[in-house]
């Protein structure tokens, strides 16, 4: 059996892929998809310590969350479309009519 | 298969408030006048308040005891509730004029507020962020809802990303911090912090979730969003941001840090300690440079986040009072500033330079006699609630030996003075232009704006038993 410190691993470098991901992407498509990687790096780990664990809460909160990412998606994308359609640009550093 | 039991009452507020916002997203559909509307939305927070205030003194725990209604959740409840009220009042003329669709405007609000109330009232992590997250996402929306306008498309756009990107941390917190102990409720947490488990795990989730709630009140280092959405948001909804959903952050990370991690403030304090200086130094310092009201009025949220973060440091009882009691101050004095920047204003022209403001006292003095209780309290000067707070922050932290961090934080209400002080000068001293709307135009903005000067005099003139309030209902946490 693979040992939970592996899935442990494998999320924490997931999350930071995410994490730099926001942080230096431009395209804001590209940042929200780093978002969306850190929150499913955040699953994995939840999974792995409730299979650790033994409880089923860990997998409980999963649905949570991949319900609110769901709603965080639609959000977020109705904010992206609404700001394109006053200029037509999905890069971050051309969004500055508030000093960033 | 069986539901477990729902005590009613400890729910009770809530559910008044989300349903409230459902009815008010239907009737919205329907009504096209947006007083009405405002209205509605008005007495139901009303009714709301009155209901949560006669629930004073009763406990309640609801699913599983995930959710309980103390005296600290009902502190903040009705903090929340009032706050929302006053928010109400202030946009029935701002939504009329910036013509934002009243109906989902005020059912955004409303969802808004019953995240906050779930977050006050959560002691389980997982609820916690539901709260966080139903409050967040509300107010997304809210801070984009004038669609036209570019600025406020790019405020929506920058909270939502800084916001998610926080959600994100906050939980990978929860998961580490469920690994470590086993739990996501705070007093089971609280319990085993003692026993024997991963300590490292448990520490790295501590700084996941500090850097969360760090987003969350706008503290340094993670203020970097604050002046650029609170200067393009609608100015009613940066009131909510400032007030509001800066004091549900607060409800949340007071009790998970006090009660839940009580036990581990040797190891946290310390951090905290950094957090408070450098959020009030850079609020303040770069408060002092700003020529917009609104954005001078996000450094100073930040500043203020700093001096909460001073009691929080403290810990203990005394801090935990002084921190409720800040709150409670800080919503008064700030919701009535912002106000006063929203009478400004008039269709077309937001007069947000601080330049606008040149001789505001003469040609308005009931506007430049209420900005001026509003900067001088948020100065902290006697006899107003700022100058309360203060007192009790900077005592909290000289009681529990943080002798330097009180010393800072005196410095720092100094250096406030300079930009606080800059609005007077500009308002009493200086030759100005700007027309006001007649108060008489404006009925609503203009009660919102004197009952928070009202609360802010009051709060400063008694303070002891509203600190007694916090006291009690810090204490009460079960």
């Amino acid at each position: 059996m693979v040992p939970t410190s592996w899935y442990l691993a494998l999320s924490a470098v997931l999350f930071a892929i995410g994490a730099v991901g926001v942080l230096v992407r431009r395209n804001i498509i590209v940042v929200f998809m780093a978002i969306e990687l850190m929150l499913n790096a955040v699953n994995l780990t939840f999974v792995a310590f409730a299979r650790q664990l033994g409880t089923i809460d860990g997998q409980v909160i999963v649905f949570f969350v991949m319900t609110v990412a769901a709603a965080e998606a639609a959000v977020g994308l109705a904010i992206i479309i609404a700001a394109f359609r006053n200029r037509p640009t999905v890069n971050a550093d051309e969004l500055a009519v508030l000093r960033w | 298969m069986t539901f477990p039991a729902i005590d009613w009452i400890a729910v009770l507020p809530l559910l008044l408030v989300a349903c409230l916002g459902v009815v008010c997203l239907g009737v919205g559909l329907f009504v096209d006048d947006d007083e009405v509307l405002g209205w509605g939305a008005l007495v139901g927070l009303g009714v709301t308040f009155i209901t949560t205030a006669v629930l004073i003194g009763q406990h309640g725990s609801a699913f599983n005891g995930t959710l309980v209604l103390d005296g600290y959740a009902l502190f903040f409840d009705l903090l929340i509730l009032a706050v929302g009220c006053v928010v109400v009042l202030m946009s029935m003329s701002y939504v009329e004029e910036t013509g934002i669709g009243a109906g989902e405007y005020y059912a955004l609000l409303l969802f808004a507020l019953s995240g906050m109330i779930v977050m006050a009232s959560a002691t389980d992590l997982i609820l916690i962020f539901l709260g966080l997250e139903v409050m967040s996402i509300s107010v997304y929306i809210l801070a984009g809802a004038w669609r036209t306008q570019m600025r406020s498309n790019e405020a929506a756009m920058k909270y939502f990303l800084l916001g998610a990107f926080a959600t994100g941390f906050l939980l990978y917190g929860i998961a580490l911090i469920y690994g470590a102990t086993g739990a996501t409720r705070i007093d089971v947490i609280a319990d085993k912090l003692g026993g024997v488990i991963d300590r490292h795990l448990l520490l790295a989730g501590v700084a996941m979730l500090l850097v969360a709630f760090g987003f969350k009140v706008a503290a340094v280092p993670f203020h970097m969003w604050t002046p650029d959405v609170y200067e393009g948001a609608p100015t009613s909804v940066t009131a909510l941001m400032a007030v509001a959903v800066k004091s549900a952050g607060f409800a949340a990370f007071t009790r998970v840090f006090l009660r839940g991690f009580g036990g581990l403030h040797a190891d946290w304090s310390m951090l905290l300690w950094v957090l408070a200086v450098a959020t009030m130094t850079v609020g303040n310092v770069l408060a002092l440079a700003q020529h917009n009201i609104k954005r001078m009025l996000a450094y100073s949220s930040i500043a203020h986040a700093g001096y909460i973060l001073v009691a929080l440091t403290a810990g203990g009882p005394t801090g935990g009072a002084a921190a409720l009691f800040y709150l409670l101050a800080y919503a008064g004095m700030n919701l009535g500033a912002f106000g006063v920047v929203l009478a400004l204003g008039r269709r077309g022209e937001p007069h947000e330079e601080i330049d606008d403001y040149a001789g505001l006292g003469f040609r308005s003095p009931l506007l430049g006699a209420a900005m001026a209780i509003f900067m001088l309290s948020l100065t902290g000067i006697p006899p107003l609630a700022g100058f309360a707070g203060k007192i009790y922050v900077f005592t909290a932290a000289v009681r529990e030996g943080y002798y330097a961090l009180a010393v800072i934080g005196v410095i720092n209400s100094v250096i406030s003075a300079g930009y606080y002080v800059r609005v007077l000068v500009v308002m009493f001293m200086t030759p100005g232009a700007v027309d006001v709307v007649r108060a008489s135009r404006r009925p609503y903005l203009f009660t919102s704006i004197v009952f928070s000067a009202v609360v802010t005099v009051l709060i400063g003139v008694f303070p002891a038993p509203w600190l007694e309030l916090a006291r009690l209902s810090f204490l009460s946490q079960p």
